[in-house]
């Protein structure tokens, strides 16, 4: 080794503090994102084509009477929401993973925690946001009393960030395995029934003309506690998953 | 000011298997080191550790005289690592690439800096057709355009000859030589005979 | 504490002690499910509304208790491993997941039994029943993600977290399913539902949960150590206790 610090003494190569500018990694994370999901539109409305279709398969199935329709209407459209946002999750980390731009996330100097909650954050903005958007024109096909659509599109909006924040866990823990989709529903499900629960509850205390405010600020309470734990954990969850 | 990595009596258990035991590894300002063995010996998996990504090895990993640990934002700040994947989003523009490369160190950047980079891994000319048309090799040079776009100390490189031409491949080996009479320090894994570098040093593994 | 933690690294050390724990609590738990089955079965009084339906909680109950205290038991011993990397305790999460699972389903299936005679049909959307059904279905998760994964070592760390996440969730779930079934229905029975539970009937439930926690405990010990040779199948110790039995 001696023999090759003698090469030693050409101009030498400066070291680098950490510069921080975590809000410069930030928001490059969500633009590319964001730039990447845009370009590829059919992933970003295949979760709302599945949520209109599930919808049409109800009064299908049960029956088009809109009195029966609005008694279930809350929590069909909850569901179905739910299951189009669990749909998308799979893809969350797995082109990132495929292509190594996971290991080099990792390897970013910056917390891992942050850049995975701005790519959730995308999640949420292109899958989240427009299923809430979009649930209270299929309200009016499910004959969803009036003065229930706004509490159904704000529940569903903050709803469905929790719904992101604890799906990327499950996405980050089966990114790493060939046929993780179904699991990825397994791991995820049982932990979507308190937000489906507050969520529906908020549209069905609207219908009945009870207060929302406590189902949005349980639900509110919900997300604020996803968004404390869940970026430690999928963080956690991304290491392993880069193990193989 | 000092650069080195060291590893002590570092050893790798894989499901009941020890991949390596016992490594001693010192690497240090102006080395190339390449680490050899045959396939699953374990070599991307030593990479894997020394670049940090692991965590479930024995031993102790120092970065300048330090627990690796405690100083691991340093250290990210000075490593850059390419692995078997480049790394390279075929959604994106070779441009775009690199400007999400150059910010994840929190830096912004210039277009014409990125531009820079990209004609000296011959990719004039492409900076903006999406990589998922470019080829593999062209793919692997975006990945390489990161060695001069964000200039860190330490390099470690997993294959990174993989689908280069001749060309290319000289002129890799070339900038390895260079970064480590620069004072740079190269960690690299190949099956390619490293033919222009006069200081390299070889760990044997498996 | 630190040594203690020292000598949870060692397999070999563990595979001993559990040797001599075990007898103990294999003995207990005979000693309490028996005491706690004759007394709950043949001595208590029938409850004046249920009958004798009602002593099926007897099973019911250190069944649901276990479900829910091995789950924790679960997440407990994934932390352990995380941050010791400690195996022991991976090996008895592993071993621990089936077990849980099925307690879980014993609560699931002897509160269908019980509600025929009370409710008149197997299922209703009980609080208690749901909770252990979505329970039931974390039980599921877990085990599955651990098989889904070819290396082991990532398979215990991915079940790890997994079952931090849902330990942390659980309470949550359980208030949230309570909060929604006062809500849709009025309190009908739950199979546990009254406070004032007279002596007799308490004081053997009582006795079957511990002789069901003895039982836990023996049986994760057993499956432990079993779980620790497979494991260790390599190594020397093993092999010169194999070559000892022969």
């Amino acid at each position: 080794m001696s023999s090759t610090n003698a090469t030693v003494s050409a101009p030498v190569m400066p070291m680098h503090d950490p510069k921080g500018g975590l809000i410069v990694a930030l928001n490059a994370t969500l633009r590319r994102d964001l730039t990447l999901m845009l370009r590829r539109r059919g992933e970003v409305l295949n979760p709302l084509v599945f949520f209109a279709l599930v919808i049409t398969l109800f009064p299908i199935g049960i029956s088009p009477d809109p009195q029966l329709l609005a008694v279930i209407a809350p929590g069909l459209l909850w569901v179905a929401a739910l299951l189009a946002a669990l749909l998308s999750l799979d893809s969350l980390f797995r082109s990132d993973y495929e292509d190594g731009s996971l290991e080099q996330l990792l390897l970013a100097p910056q917390p891992l925690a942050a850049l995975g909650l701005a790519k959730v954050a995308v999640h949420w903005l292109l899958t989240g946001l427009p299923l809430a958007l979009m649930a209270p024109v299929l309200g009016i096909m499910l004959a969803l009393p009036a003065g229930s659509y706004l509490v159904l599109a704000l529940s569903l909006a903050l709803g469905t960030a929790s719904l992101s924040l604890i799906g990327a866990i499950g996405a980050a823990l089966t990114v790493g395995l060939a046929r993780g989709g179904v699991l990825l529903s397994l791991l995820v499900l049982p932990l979507y029934i308190p937000i489906l629960i507050f969520g529906a509850g908020a549209v069905q205390a609207a219908i009945m003309g009870d207060g929302v405010t406590a189902h949005l600020a349980i639900l509110g309470a919900l997300l604020a506690m996803a968004l404390m734990l869940s970026p430690w954990a999928i963080a956690a969850s991304l290491r392993i998953s880069i193990n193989g | 000011m000092s650069l080195c990595l060291q590893a002590r009596q570092l050893a790798c258990e894989r499901d009941d298997r020890w991949l390596f035991e016992g490594l001693d590894l010192d690497i240090q300002r102006g080395e190339i080191v390449r680490i050899e063995g045959p396939n699953g010996s374990g070599k991307t998996t030593l990479l894997k550790i020394l670049s940090g990504q692991l965590s479930d090895y024995h031993g102790e990993l120092y970065w300048n005289g330090a627990l690796m640990r405690e100083t691991r934002e340093h250290f990210l700040a000075n490593l850059l690592y390419l692995g078997h994947a480049p790394g390279v989003k075929s959604g994106l523009t070779p441009l775009e690439n690199l400007a999400w490369y150059q910010a994840l160190s929190g830096d912004q950047g210039s277009e014409e800096q990125r531009e820079e980079a990209l004609a000296k891994v011959g990719l004039r000319g492409f900076e903006d057709v999406p990589a998922g048309q470019l080829s593999a090799g062209q793919q692997r040079r975006i990945a390489l355009a990161r060695l001069t776009l964000t200039p860190r100390a330490l390099w470690v490189l997993d294959e990174p000859f993989t689908a280069i031409d001749r060309d290319g491949v000289a002129a890799l080996e070339t900038q390895l030589v260079a970064h480590a009479k620069a004072g740079g320090c190269v960690l690299v894994t190949t099956h390619h005979e490293l033919t222009a570098s006069p200081v390299l040093r070889r760990v044997q593994l498996g | 504490m630190w040594a203690f933690i020292n000598k949870l690294r060692s397999p070999k050390w563990f595979y001993a002690i559990s040797a001599k724990l075990q007898p103990w609590f294999w003995a207990l738990a005979a000693l309490l499910l028996i005491t706690g089955t004759v007394w709950g079965l043949a001595f208590a009084p029938a409850d004046y509304q249920q009958g004798n339906s009602f002593r099926i909680i007897y099973v019911h109950v250190p069944a649901a208790f276990l479900a829910q205290s091995i789950f924790v038991s679960m997440a407990i011993t994934g932390v352990v491993f995380m941050v010791w990397k400690i195996k022991i305790a991976d090996m008895a999460a592993t071993v621990m997941a089936p077990l849980g699972a099925a307690m879980t389903f014993i609560a699931l299936f002897s509160g269908a039994v019980w509600g025929v005679p009370t409710w008149g049909t197997w299922w209703m959307w009980d609080a208690r029943l749901t909770s252990m059904l979505i329970l039931l279905f974390l039980y599921l998760g877990v085990i599955a993600l651990r098989g889904a994964f070819s290396s082991r070592d990532s398979g215990s760390r991915a079940a790890s977290v997994l079952a931090m996440v849902g330990v942390i969730n659980i309470p949550i779930i359980k208030y949230s399913v309570d909060w929604w079934y006062t809500l849709h229905q009025p309190a009908t029975f739950t199979i546990t539902g009254r406070a004032a539970m007279p002596l007799e009937m308490w004081a053997p439930l009582l006795i079957m949960v511990l002789g069901f926690y003895s039982f836990f405990i023996g049986l994760t010990l057993m499956r432990t150590r079993s779980e620790i040779l497979r494991r260790e199948a390599s190594k020397r110790w093993v092999r010169d206790l194999i070559e000892e039995s022969r």
